[in-house]
């Protein structure tokens, strides 16, 4: 079936690729660019573990098309580190025990991410409310809370 | 999951859009967010050969007020909607509800003209549209054309628009002073349908008594439910227990769930019972505080 060119930019850096139009943005970021940092979980656009950033807001990357994409900037959980330097939602994650099994936490940070962007002191409710769509199986929710709050902090 | 091949096209307008559906009939599917129609291909339980994404065609998503109707674009993101400050100050139904539909990151790409025209019983718009009297416009080849939002739906996935048509528009009467409106969903966690939902919208009259009402249903049979009885037992009624009592029992009677992991069929009526009470009692009391 049919191909399609496609230009997306991933982390600043341009790809150019010829895809199937079937071929999942997560698959494309996963094996054509070898970024495996995004996570492939519930695989129906439930848990979250697949969100990147699409033109800066998160999305789960299980459910768009590589197509759907195309011509658009994408930043994954690699992106965050800039310099040698962890982001603040990474040294959170670390400084206040996020994550146990760690899967899902590429997943939650970019949503953290996306969230400390837009609200600056977000309340508790609006980090719980903010990561609803990213589960945690660890249950490690209440350290991932202190995590986002950590970089809030640290960002302002 | 990797969904069965098709041919993937991106018009660059409506005109072409239509033209493309036009051609392909219906082996052709829409695709907007694509946070239904992905899933369902992704898990194989359908397949099409062509899919027409409009996701990228301008003009299709705003939020205004013109001319005494509140307009919404078909590719709208709930994400948009939610962030909207005329919906979040007058709206308070689709606010109510817009929060409540899967999740975040679903919302950043879900759109409002998905949720309508999908012709899923447990999507929540529809069942929140028909309260508001809302009127559905659609473009096909031959151009353009409204439906009643109370006439749009026709069984699991069946709606009145044609293999070739896109639903373009929302459009909302702006409802008159001493009106507001509520949604109250039961659900079992984020991202989950609704076990019963109650979408009620009210006009009220200069003592507080009810003029006008309206009230629908999610997920309480193979379309959105609108409870006319209901409504029509409200008007000119002033709203004491027995009243809200009456019009929830005539509302859930208008349901005909189906039993599933969210509950037997008693259950879901009880609920649709329960909630259709609470949100008359909540839309009567917003439309007060105005």
């Amino acid at each position: 079936m049919a191909k399609h060119r496609i230009n997306i930019t991933v982390n600043g850096t341009a790809h150019a690729a010829e895809v199937e139009s079937r071929l999942l943005l997560v698959h494309f970021i996963r094996e054509n660019l070898r970024l495996t940092g995004t996570h492939i979980g519930c695989d129906t656009s439930h848990c979250g573990a697949c969100t990147v950033h699409l033109d800066g807001e998160p999305v789960k990357s299980c459910t768009v098309l590589a197509v759907q994409a195309d011509g658009c900037k994408i930043r994954t959980v690699e992106g965050l580190e800039q310099g040698g330097k962890l982001h603040a939602v990474q040294e959170g994650f670390t400084e206040k025990h996020g994550l146990q099994c760690g899967y899902c936490t590429p997943g939650m940070m970019m949503t953290s991410v996306a969230l400390l962007e837009r609200n600056k002191r977000p309340s508790e409710q609006e980090i719980r409310e903010a990561i609803s769509g990213n589960l945690c199986r660890c249950t490690g929710y209440v350290n991932i809370v202190k995590a986002v709050q950590y970089a809030a902090e640290k960002l302002r | 999951m990797i969904p069965a091949p098709f041919d993937y096209h991106r018009p660059g307008t409506l005109d072409e859009a239509v033209a493309l559906l036009a051609r392909h009939g219906d082996t052709a599917k829409v695709l907007s967010g694509g946070m239904s129609l992905l899933p369902v291909l992704k898990l194989r339980l359908g397949s099409v050969a062509h899919l027409v994404d409009i996701g990228r065609i301008p003009g299709l998503e705003y939020v205004k007020e013109e001319g005494g109707t509140l307009k919404i674009g078909g590719g709208t993101r709930q994400a948009t909607l939610e962030r909207s400050e005329l919906i979040a100050a007058k709206y308070p139904i689709l606010r109510d509800a817009v929060v409540l539909i899967a999740d975040p990151l679903v919302r950043n790409r879900a759109t409002v003209g998905g949720n309508l025209a999908n012709g899923d019983p447990g999507n929540d718009l529809p069942a929140i549209m028909i309260a508001l009297g809302a009127t559905l416009v659609v473009r096909g080849p031959k151009g353009e054309r409204t439906i009643p939002a109370n006439q749009f739906y026709k069984g699991i996935y069946s709606t009145a628009l044609a293999p070739d048509e896109i639903l373009t528009e929302v459009r909302v009467p702006i409802p008159p002073a001493r009106s507001s409106g509520a949604y109250l969903k039961l659900k079992r966690k984020v991202g989950d349908f609704a076990a019963a939902a109650a979408a009620v919208q009210v006009t009220l009259d200069a003592k507080g008594g009810i003029e006008r009402a309206a009230v629908a249903l999610t997920n309480a049979g193979a379309t959105p439910i609108e409870a006319a009885d209901a409504a029509k037992y409200l008007a000119g009624k002033a709203l004491d227990d027995q009243v809200v009592a009456e019009a929830s029992r005539l509302a859930a009677a208008k349901s005909s769930p189906s039993a599933d992991r969210r509950g037997s069929v008693e259950y879901k009526k009880e609920m649709a019972r329960v909630l259709t009470g609470r949100a008359l009692r909540k839309a009567a009391e917003r439309a007060g505080g105005r």
